[in-house]
């Protein structure tokens, strides 16, 4: 799709001048890249390397060992369903399988209309409402086939449009700080602290 | 009636917010740290408390901090990147208890003198990012972060990091590379300890959510209250997540070593048993890098010694229950085919043992295993973990892959006739 809009470049600066260096922000900005694309692209990832000064061999590099950063474009809503031990006990694939009829998608399908694309995922830290699942990474379960379709519909009508934003935003709240103490004044005090 | 410590805020609806924390003794311990304790005070307390680490090795905290090489610049990274199967403890506290994490992270920067703070969140914890951002943003604006934090000569910044997904980056040195943009792959030691060289090179501390999220009380009610919880090694309380096949599966913070397994799982505040007419086959203790616990194992008391003993670990404290209308076949293929999965694939025992064993039980419990595949997995097992024994020798980079055969030599081991049955029978009789 695109470099980042002067927006979303104006947000990318801004996390790269936290860090102490630059590289540091690349996961951020690459999260970034997905709130505004809905996923990492071979643009952004050149736009990335730039701001964070690597090559966009390396961002790729990096992008590509990760679960959440998606490399190709996916649905408004990414579902991961959990399968591992704690939900598999409590019936996960049951529920998975009922997931793929529902959609009418096998794991790791996109829906025809772009709307959703189904994902088995491992432990998610949801357990005690097993068998758990999330919605571009916000929690759903105890659920079971009722429950499910349920959710699936009420995506579909909107009604979740507050509690689920489109995949690729994480994060809704932004950082509100004083700009970063500079290190050298940091490592003045710190200095100090010693003698 | 348990001490609360870490959970005490979690009974409350609006547990995650300012005014509740402020209500509830947030900010006591910041303030009591930096307006009147010196950094090594602080250290002290948490040195006397015997804070043991608790995101999954146990290293004692204090003594973390004492290893921290001298240097101009040092960081603190918090460890947030909970992915152990079966624990939720974490994504408990950033969520319903952001700004004690913040507070504890603050004291733990004070006490280590610390250039900057970073808190590494697993990418998965929309909420909890936003939550701790939230707080950190709180934080900032009135004056408990910052610049001369209330008022004091000490000055530090928190930023928050999300992950991406990816189970590795818990290892502290994957973390950490993480956290320098790069692919998640463990650090080769030496060096062993990011204390050492960690961050930009430089010495660091890595610190879990937990532990910190227990110095705000510490500090309030000294180490020498925290170390009267519990017994021994184990001091203070831990918040255990419980699941699998319990009534009630859920976090419950306990204080170390005055309950058992079958006080966790069976109790009335606790777990409340099984479901009707099912009984239980195994436990794991401590995640699932663990070996399984049995039922002749349920009076053995929550501690992290007590647990040693009896060939396991308390790891990430989390406690998960198989009855028997499960099929321990499976249960091993699931744990094994998410080691296989999460591999980073730099060391050969691990990446090709890892999809070994994956493939191998998942034929079993698809009923096509042959008797000699029992050997095969156990001779496996051997090459990734020499000698498969607990705690487990290393022939890789990192702690993933000698985690990999504790569940496949417990299933095997134990249940070896459910494994005979699906070959014998060429379908899982649990299906």
């Amino acid at each position: 799709m695109a470099r980042f809009s002067d927006d979303m470049l104006s947000r990318a600066k801004e996390l790269v001048s936290l860090y102490p260096d630059p590289r540091s922000a690349t996961i951020p900005l690459c999260h970034l890249a997905q709130e505004q694309d809905g996923y990492v692209s071979d643009e952004a990832m050149a736009h990335i390397a730039e701001l964070v000064g690597s090559s966009a061999a390396e961002v790729q590099g990096t992008a590509s060992f990760y679960d959440m950063l998606k490399l190709e474009p996916v649905g408004r809503y990414v579902i991961g369903v959990c399968t591992n031990i704690a939900c598999m006990l409590r019936g996960a694939y049951e529920v998975l399988e009922d997931a793929e009829k529902v959609l009418g998608i096998p794991v790791g399908g996109t829906t025809e209309d772009g709307l959703f694309t189904l994902e088995e995922v491992e432990c998610i830290a949801h357990c005690d409402h097993a068998p758990a699942a999330q919605v571009n990474y916000r929690y759903f379960g105890p659920l079971d086939d009722e429950s499910f379709r349920s959710l699936i519909a009420r995506l579909r009508d909107g009604e979740l449009d507050d509690e689920v934003p489109p995949h690729g935003t994480l994060i809704r709240v932004r950082r509100e700080a004083p700009p970063a103490i500079p290190m050298t004044e940091i490592d003045r005090e710190r200095a100090g602290d010693q003698e | 009636m348990t001490e609360r410590i870490v959970g005490a805020r979690l009974g409350y609806e609006d547990s995650e917010t300012l005014s509740r924390f402020l209500a509830t003794g947030g900010d006591q311990g910041l303030r009591r740290a930096v307006l009147e304790m010196r950094p090594e005070e602080v250290a002290d307390e948490v040195t006397t408390a015997n804070l043991l680490g608790r995101g999954g090795a146990g290293f004692e905290a204090g003594r973390k901090w004492s290893m921290l090489r001298k240097a101009p610049r040092r960081y603190l990274v918090i460890n947030g990147d909970e992915s152990e199967p079966a624990t939720f403890k974490d994504h408990l506290l950033v969520e319903r208890d952001p700004h004690q994490l913040v507070e504890g992270a603050t004291i733990a920067a004070y006490a280590i003198g610390a250039s900057l703070v970073v808190i590494y969140l697993r990418g998965e914890f929309a909420l909890g990012l936003e939550r701790v951002q939230q707080a950190i943003n709180e934080a900032y604006a009135r004056n408990a972060l910052g610049r001369s934090i209330f008022g004091s000569s000490f000055s530090v910044d928190i930023l928050l990091q999300p992950g991406a997904g990816a189970y590795i980056c818990g290892e502290e040195t994957s973390l950490i590379e993480s956290l320098e943009g790069k692919r998640g792959f463990p650090r080769i030691k030496p060096p062993y300890f990011p204390a050492v060289i960690g961050l930009y090179g430089e010495p660091t501390i890595v610190n879990n959510v937990e532990t910190v999220s227990n110095l705000p009380w510490i500090v309030q009610h000294g180490g020498a209250a925290f170390k009267a919880l519990g017994e021994g090694r184990s001091t203070g309380t831990r918040l255990f997540a419980l699941s699998g096949q319990v009534q009630r599966p859920g976090p419950y913070e306990v204080e170390m070593t005055k309950i058992t397994f079958r006080d966790l799982i069976y109790g009335k505040e606790y777990g409340q048993g099984l479901h009707p007419d099912r009984s239980l086959i195994a436990f794991i203790p401590g995640g699932v890098s663990a070996p399984w616990f049995f039922p002749e194992n349920l009076d053995i008391p929550l501690g992290q010694d007590e647990v040693a003993k009896a060939g396991s670990m308390l790891g990430s404290g989390s406690v998960i229950v198989m009855d028997d209308t499960s099929c321990p076949v499976r249960s091993a293929w699931r744990i094994a085919r998410f080691f296989a999965r999460e591999s980073c694939g730099q060391c050969t025992p691990c990446r090709e043992g890892g999809a070994w064993i994956d493939k191998i039980l998942r034929r079993i419990e698809e009923g096509e295993g042959r008797e000699a595949d029992l050997d095969l997995l156990l001779d496996l097992c051997d090459n990734i973990s020499p000698g498969i024994k607990w705690p487990p020798a290393q022939t890789t980079i990192c702690v993933l892959g000698p985690s990999i055969p504790p569940s496949v030599s417990a299933a095997v081991n134990h249940f070896r006739d459910d494994f005979l049955v699906h070959i014998k029978e060429g379908r899982c009789p649990h299906a």
